[in-house]
């Protein structure tokens, strides 16, 4: 049985692309046969995270106008058998999504895959809703800061009544909390919301908490995902919360800030 | 927190506790009117404007909410007069 797994925000920029790259290419890694969809047409970026944007020749719209076959739009990934990547369209606008023509490829792809991992784009309008509308379970990606915990609360109000799931009376879209761009010093000087207070707004299960890292803008200059980069605090953050997507209980890593030293903490820095 | 900031501390609330009560309050809000009828809004905009004839109110002081205790639902009307 195929799992669809939308990775969503509400507000842009938060870090959905590099969640989906990194949490599909986890998945691929542990076995799992994973396809992840570059839903934000007309603004593709998955496919440069990814490393493939010279092996892009049809696309998502392609697919669904019948212009070209699912194998044919599907990227393999070169680091893993086990990924593929469907690129979003560079030239069309998001109005060439339709319910039934996501329908179709998604349920096309179910049978082929574990895991359907779907990029969403910025928003709540049509293109995120499109995104979303499937989807078995959701993470919402969220950075400690006012604007972005009110647009999570807005996606989760559309996950809870416009999704499929939520339209056909079935059990609901299981949702997931995944705290981006986290930076644990700046909590400790009360300058940031704490995991405990976006927890609280929000009240959906906390999935991860990955630290605001240098090594995520690395991985995006050289069009790796950031789990693949081990040693990193990002890399690690998400490797946990790959586990704990597929039912490992783990604890949050990177969640505390550095114990200062003795002059650090009298003279600061 | 270094001795520099203990000086420059405290005179003004940590702004992520500001962060957090206006959240809480915002989000209170939107799942309301999430829920809410379509007619609430311009509803509200015809109460504020029986008020103006009257008294000049800003939008923030008047406050309408439609909660939903099981059997019956409460249209709570608050506004607040300047002195
Ligand atoms: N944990 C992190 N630490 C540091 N930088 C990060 C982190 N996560 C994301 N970023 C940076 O934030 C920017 C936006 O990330 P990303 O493209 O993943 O967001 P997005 O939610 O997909 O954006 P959009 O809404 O435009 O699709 C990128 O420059 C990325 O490198
Ligand atoms: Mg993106």
């Amino acid at each position: 049985m195929a799992t669809i797994i939308v990775v969503t925000s509400g507000k842009g920029g938060v870090g959905k692309t590099t969640t989906s790259a990194a949490v599909s290419m986890g998945l691929a890694q542990a076995g799992h046969k994973t396809v992840v969809i570059d839903f934000d047409i007309g603004l593709r970026n998955l496919d440069i995270i990814m490393n493939c944007e010279r092996r892009v020749v049809f696309d998502f719209v392609n697919v669904i106008q019948g212009d070209a076959s699912l194998n044919q739009a599907l990227i393999k990934d070169k680091r893993c058998d086990k990924l593929f990547i469907l690129p979003a369209s560079q030239t069309r606008d998001k109005d060439a999504l339709t319910k039934d023509g996501v329908q179709q490829v998604l349920n096309q792809l179910k049978q082929d895959f574990e895991f359907i991992i779907c990029d969403s784009p910025a928003g709540i309008e049509h293109g995120a809703q499109m995104a979303l509308y499937f989807a078995d379970k959701a993470i919402v990606v969220t950075n400690p800061e006012v604007s972005s915990v009110r647009d999570s609360d807005r996606i989760l109000g559309i996950l809870q009544s416009k999704s499929y799931r939520a339209e056909n009376n079935m059990p609901p879209v299981d949702e997931h909390l995944l705290i981006t761009r986290f930076d644990p010093a700046r909590v400790i000087k009360g300058e940031m919301l704490s995991i405990a207070d976006i927890e609280d707004i929000l009240a959906v299960k906390l999935l991860g908490v990955i630290p605001e890292s240098q090594a995520v803008l690395n991985a995006s200059n050289n069009g790796t995902p950031v789990i693949l980069d081990e040693k990193s605090d990002a890399g690690q953050a998400y490797q946990d919360t790959v586990a704990r997507l597929l039912g490992d209980d783990r604890p949050h890593r990177f969640t505390e800030a550095q114990k200062k030293g003795f002059l650090q903490r009298v003279f600061g820095g | 927190m270094s001795i520099f900031e203990l000086f420059s501390r405290n005179k003004e609330e940590r702004s992520a506790n500001v962060a957090k009560e206006r959240l809480q309050v915002i989000v209170a809000h939107e799942r309301r009117a999430r829920n809410a009828p379509s007619y609430l809004p311009a509803m509200q905009n015809e109460i504020l404007a029986v008020i103006r004839k009257y008294v000049e109110i800003d939008n923030d002081q008047l406050q309408v909410d439609l909660n939903d205790d099981g059997n019956c639902s409460v249209l709570e009307v608050n506004v607040n007069l300047p002195k």
